[in-house]
């Protein structure tokens, strides 16, 4: 009984880094409606970025993080401002195609760099130190401070988009790209911005990523379909049904691999099936409809 | 640019002439060519195969599927079921291959097109995840390892072995690129234009938006499980990795993007430049990679009609002209 | 020197010519409406005004400055703001969100949220409620007051009573003489000729994209503006 619920805590915890990921990607369909292929990538370069910095300046993760994040910020706005918008429009294709090159530009530049070989961060005692409930049930310090983040980013997200004038900027560019142009809101900016904050959570979400397994440079693609079942689980454009749908892709991933490791992925994929099948709008679907 | 009605008729006639020929003389191919044209030539249609039906799929059906690798190792897989564990002739297996692509696009076209756009897109690609994962949980089919398909090609002799293929990969590629043109110059032809310009104004004028994306995405997957099939028979092993790879994708984008979305002759130009960039390229490894993503790019930002459209700019005419233009 | 002043612009959609040589005035403090039939080309002006619509040809002048090659964004911060034909407002905001995105450029002015609740008193109730849900009318009075939060010299007005009731048209432009009364310029396009000739102090009629007629309303004839409009 008592290991069942270290599985599900497991896979609860492990839902925060799916849930991280899921909201960059959230952020961008809902801003610019586009779906970013490249997603996973760049949470995969974030995670390489943070491990060569980590080497050649001696720095630890934390240090590595806080100096990744700004990197990715800039590399998603010029991304975004000097490629990504001259693919806009009523061609939902074009970004499409476009991303998907990215993924792949990214991909062979880490295995250029950094060859095929598994990588991951280490995070000193921290890493494998965890919180014991009892006897049986521990909890690692490491899951445990990425679900924390997680809800804070989260929670931060939800503050912006609800409160504040680039928080109303974005949803007002969303809504309709041209009038907002009308008062004065330059979009190929609001843009970059939003891709920038996007980047800046997936650069979390990768270092957490690498932090906690081997990573390789070619696993941005199952990192992409793990945050974009995370939002179709959720329902589209709601933040806390992403952080639920992250929930439930990874306590699904860790039941199924608790009856077989080869069964993880596909347990969570299955249930991403399931929910298109019965609840196609999501289990957490925004009220609003638009 | 509107051409004189002589250039885009000559245009046409030679087009149709080069295409005739080039098919004849690769039907001929077993008794004048070398075994190595003869395989990049294979190699060079199946491509092309899986090029038309994506161009047909997304170019003319506005379905962005990632994930016809599905069916692709689907018709893999099927020669280890059908050919290998079951001692049917391989060859005959292709055919059972797309009737079993199609029945398997149903449930799956009931379930993605709850998805729009590029969702749709990514969960093509779940679907094809899934099916490599049972896949590599299945021992009889040699797991995540794979398994060779050499047993069910014992006893046919070589020869007949690769003209076969060659035969069969002629039907796919130059016969898919044929039956597209027919059916995009067909009443469907011009339902699918519509619906991929502005599906609302197609559906006002009385198209049904839904029969002509199911029609379309079964097709592809039809010839997608074909081709897949055809494909390992010339690979001789299938393992879950290779046969339900992204890659088949990546390669497929390129090819459309660079040959022309939307055009019947994009795919045939577009298959050509890959396969001398990769002729070219190959050696540099990683590198080759990157800087077919980055041409691919600078095609969809800057090239967005891809090479046939350039050339259709400058000549003001199409060798398959699939608009029906209105007499002046 | 005029506000705006615009020279023989042309515009395009594609292959189709849309306007023809439009020269058209405007004077600081002056209300000004364009009328015409449906397609004359009217929404297409402003749109060529604000940088919506690429121009094809012509010089646009606001405040002496030369405007033909500002890009839409831009054009707010030089005191230009639209209220677009069908109101477009932004769905996901709220009523109160929508009037302060119309804030976003912080162009100093007048116009503040409380000022807009005064001049349109209906809104306050509904401040908290997301703007599409409201009645065709209060949204015109949303898109109107998201124009003004941006303190424009020059407000630009798309078909206020599309699709309104007389009552409710007539509501709206009781709100004129208090925004005029700021000093604020006002360029109002109408198919529907009755209230528009009551506020402008000038008109001018579109045709098939040139101006047909141009002159102050108590100087025009119904039958001069008749002839104008349908060009019959």
């Amino acid at each position: 009984m008592s290991d069942w619920i270290n599985t599900i805590v497991q896979g609860v915890l492990t839902g925060g880094l799916y849930a991280l990921l899921a909201a960059g990607l959230s952020l961008s369909f809902g801003v610019m409606r586009i779906i970013n292929i490249a997603h996973g990538d760049f949470a995969v370069l974030a995670a390489f970025i943070a491990i060569a910095l980590a080497q050649w300046l001696g720095l630890n993760p934390a240090e590595a993080l806080l100096l990744t994040l700004p990197l990715m910020a800039a590399v998603g706005y010029v991304l975004q401002r000097y490629i990504l918008n001259r693919a806009l429009g009523a061609d939902v294709m074009r970004p499409l195609l476009v991303t998907f090159g990215f993924s792949i530009i990214i991909q062979n530049l880490l295995l250029e760099g950094f060859s095929a070989t598994p990588r991951s961060l280490y995070a000193g005692n921290f890493g494998t130190s965890s919180v014991t409930l009892n006897a049986q049930i521990a909890i690692g310090y490491l899951p445990l401070t990425m679900m924390i983040v997680a809800v804070a980013i989260l929670a931060g997200m939800q503050m912006l988009f609800s409160r504040t004038m680039l928080g109303r900027a974005f949803r007002a560019a969303s809504d309709d790209p041209e009038v907002v142009r009308l008062m004065g809101v330059d979009n190929r900016h609001v843009y970059a911005l939003a891709m920038a904050l996007a980047m800046v959570m997936v650069g979390v979400a990768g270092v957490f990523l690498v932090l906690q397994s081997n990573t390789s440079p070619t696993d941005g693609p199952q990192n992409l379909l793990y945050a974009f079942e995370s939002v179709i689980i959720g329902g589209l454009g709601s933040l806390w049904g992403t952080l639920a749908g992250g929930v439930i892709l990874g306590v699904a991933q860790a039941i199924g691999a608790k009856f077989d490791p080869g069964w993880g992925t596909l347990a969570g994929h299955l249930c991403f099936l399931a929910v298109l099948a019965f609840r196609p709008n999501g289990l957490f679907p925004k009220t609003k409809d638009r | 640019m509107h051409s004189s009605p002589k250039l885009q008729l000559a245009l046409q006639l030679l087009g149709l002439a080069v295409c005739a020929g080039a098919a004849i003389a690769a039907a001929a191919m077993p008794w004048w060519s070398a075994r190595y044209t003869e395989q990049w030539t294979i190699e060079f249609l199946y491509t092309l195969a899986l090029a038309q039906g994506w161009n047909l799929l997304a170019g003319y059906g506005g379905l962005l599927s990632v994930g016809q690798q599905a069916f692709i190792g689907v018709g893999g897989y099927l020669i280890v079921a059908i050919a290998v564990m079951g001692g049917l002739n391989p060859f005959v297996v292709v055919p059972i291959a797309g009737v079993a692509c199609t029945v398997l696009a149903i449930p799956m076209a009931a379930l993605l097109f709850r998805l729009r756009g590029p969702n749709f897109a990514v969960g093509t690609w779940v679907v094809a995840e899934v099916l490599r994962l049972v896949i590599s949980n299945i021992d009889a089919v040699g797991g995540g390892s794979g398994t060779s398909i050499t047993d069910a090609l014992i006893g046919i002799p070589v020869w007949w072995r690769m003209s076969t293929t060659l035969w069969i990969a002629l039907a796919l590629g130059a016969g898919g690129t044929l039956i597209v043109y027919a059916l995009l110059r067909s009443r469907l032809g011009l339902a699918l234009t519509a619906v991929r310009d502005s599906e609302a104004a197609a559906a006002s004028l009385g198209v049904s938006v839904t029969r002509v994306k199911w029609i379309v995405y079964l097709a592809a997957a039809c010839w997608a499980g074909m081709t897949g099939a055809l494909i390992f028979i010339t690979k001789l092993r299938v393992a879950p990795d290779a046969a339900f790879s992204i890659d088949w994708m990546s390669t497929t984008f390129f090819v459309v993007v660079i040959g022309g979305i939307g055009t019947i002759e994009g795919p045939i130009i577009g298959t050509l430049v890959f396969f001398v960039l990769r002729g070219l390229l190959a050696d540099y490894g990683s590198w080759y990679l990157v800087a077919l993503g980055v041409i691919a790019i600078v095609f969809v930002l800057f090239i967005p009609k891809g090479v046939a459209g350039l050339l259709q700019d400058l000549t003001g005419a199409s060798m398959f002209p699939v608009q029906r233009r209105a007499p002046r | 020197m005029s506000l705006l002043q615009t020279d023989q612009l042309l515009a395009y959609y594609g292959d189709f010519q849309a306007l023809y040589g439009i020269s058209l005035r405007l004077e600081e403090g002056e209300t000004v409406a364009l009328i015409g039939a449906n397609g004359a080309g009217k929404s297409t002006f402003l749109k060529a005004i604000t940088g919506l619509v690429k121009h094809g040809g012509g010089a646009v002048r606001f405040a002496g400055e030369d405007v033909s090659r500002t890009p839409a964004h831009k054009i707010l911060a030089k005191g230009v703001a639209l209220v677009p034909e069908g109101r477009r407002l932004f769905p996901s905001l709220s009523v109160e969100e929508n009037l302060l995105m119309g804030g976003y450029a912080k162009r100093p002015g007048p116009w503040t949220l409380p000022r807009i609740y005064a001049l349109f008193p209906a809104l306050q109730a509904h401040a908290k409620r997301p703007a599409t849900a409201l009645s065709g009318g209060q949204q015109q009075m949303v898109a109107i007051g998201r124009a003004l939060m941006s303190n424009p010299r020059l407000l630009l007005c798309d078909e206020l009573s599309l699709g309104l009731a007389p009552i409710i048209i007539r509501d709206i432009y009781a709100a004129f003489p208090t925004i005029k009364g700021e000093g604020t310029s006002v360029l109002v396009v109408e198919q529907d000729t009755s209230q528009a000739l009551k506020v402008a102090d000038r008109v001018y009629c579109f045709q098939e994209g040139r101006i047909s007629l141009e002159g102050r309303p108590a100087d025009l004839t119904r039958e001069q503006i008749t002839q104008a409009y349908f060009g019959v």
